[in-house]
């Protein structure tokens, strides 16, 4: 089967060689294409060095606009599996088999590395577990099945996930919106728990003031979205 | 029922003048191609509706009478203004959206094809040679 592990990076110089070489670790067979987001530091030559193939993306895109150049080359390559690991190394590849496994035995379309599905506990602000804990709901009530950890982006995809995120995916904050797409599209999701680790180096995207415009942005978003019968791929229009 | 008041004669001039102007400014500027007309419509029919009530005096004070406007009727001037300079702002960010979304596509695009050009496939492309590639157009 044809696998490729999509890595978003911006300006992760430090963690971004560590990252390709643990997901060649976990599987050689894999292509790693790191999209560099325009960071302004070595994270292109550093991911070509361990091996990946760079993406540089002109200028900042965001999360969504640079996980969704991964898969439209995914979608444009004939890839059947797509895994899709954060470059800041907070994700560990050697906990990919469980999501591999559910994805290519048919048992999901995608499947999401969980930090609360299981009892394995993550250590996190109040708010942002509060947070976290209302979009989970909001999105649980929305498509009608429990989804505990909406903000993951350890996940594993099949060609129909692929396919779909390639002709339309959010912009910002991708992953919760991203949930209720895949319930309009009937396609199947299922969680897993992981650990996560501690990041590297950085700090999450989403933090400070910026949270209440997260909330805000992702709630219309999703609820929108859950009026939207289909997605609207902007190049069929 | 209280008579609707009286548009007074210099404000009708004024703002007469005024609607004037801005078509002009804007046939002015889609004949130096600088406004494009798909994005002039919307403020010529602004111009068009502004400079019918400014110089129809007895129509603006009628339908200040029906609004119950009764003292002041160039007031349905300010409203109607307003509510087409709210028209024009939500069309803007209406088409801001699309080509925001457009230039997402182009970065896409122009880095995936800047991959293609430059490096075809790394040196892993052995393990990988499961099937032959699907062309892209």
């Amino acid at each position: 089967m044809k696998c490729i592990a999509i890595v978003p990076a911006y300006n992760e110089q430090g963690a971004i060689g560590g990252v390709v070489d643990e997901i060649f670790a976990f599987d050689p067979s894999y292509d790693v294409i790191v999209i560099d987001d325009a960071s302004a530091d070595g994270t292109s030559a550093e991911a070509r060095d361990h091996g990946a193939l760079v993406v540089r993306l002109p200028f900042n895109l965001g999360i969504g606009g640079a996980v969704q150049t991964g898969f439209r080359y995914a979608a444009d390559h004939g890839y059947e599996l797509a895994i899709r690991v954060d470059g800041d190394g907070q994700h560990d590849p050697s906990e990919l088999r469980p999501l591999v496994e559910t994805v290519s035995g048919g048992r999901a379309d995608i499947c999401v590395g969980s930090r609360f599905v299981g009892s394995e506990g993550y250590r996190s602000s109040r708010s942002r577990r509060i947070g976290i804990r209302i979009l989970a709901r909001t999105v649980s009530l929305l498509t009608g099945q429990r989804v505990t950890d909406t903000t993951s982006g350890f996940q594993v995809l099949n060609r129909k996930a692929i396919e779909l995120f390639a002709a339309d995916y959010p912009h910002d904050y991708p992953e919760v919106e991203a949930a209720v797409m895949l319930h309009k599209h009937r396609l199947r999701l299922a969680e897993v728990p992981v650990r996560m680790r501690e990041r590297q180096v950085g700090q999450s995207s989403i933090r400070g003031v910026h949270t209440a415009y997260y909330m805000a942005k992702v709630m219309l978003a999703i609820l929108i979205g859950a009026l939207r019968r289909r997605a609207t791929p902007l190049e069929d229009a | 029922m209280i008579a609707a008041g009286q548009t007074p004669l210099t404000v009708s001039l004024a703002a007469s003048a005024a609607s004037l102007l801005l078509l002009l400014i804007v046939f002015e500027l889609i004949r130096s191609r600088r406004l494009r007309e798909r994005y002039a419509l919307l403020w010529l029919l602004t111009g068009l509706v502004l400079l019918a009530l400014s110089a129809w005096r007895g129509g603006l004070n009628t339908i200040a009478g029906w609004l119950g406007v009764e003292t002041y009727p160039p007031a349905v001037l300010f409203a109607v203004a307003l509510l087409f300079v709210l028209a024009v702002l939500l069309h803007y960010a209406t088409v801001l959206s699309r080509v925001s979304d457009q230039n997402v596509i182009l970065a896409q695009r122009l880095a995936l094809l800047e991959l293609e050009l430059s490096a075809p496939r790394t040196a892993k492309e052995p393990a990988a040679a499961a099937g032959p590639e699907t062309t892209t157009q």
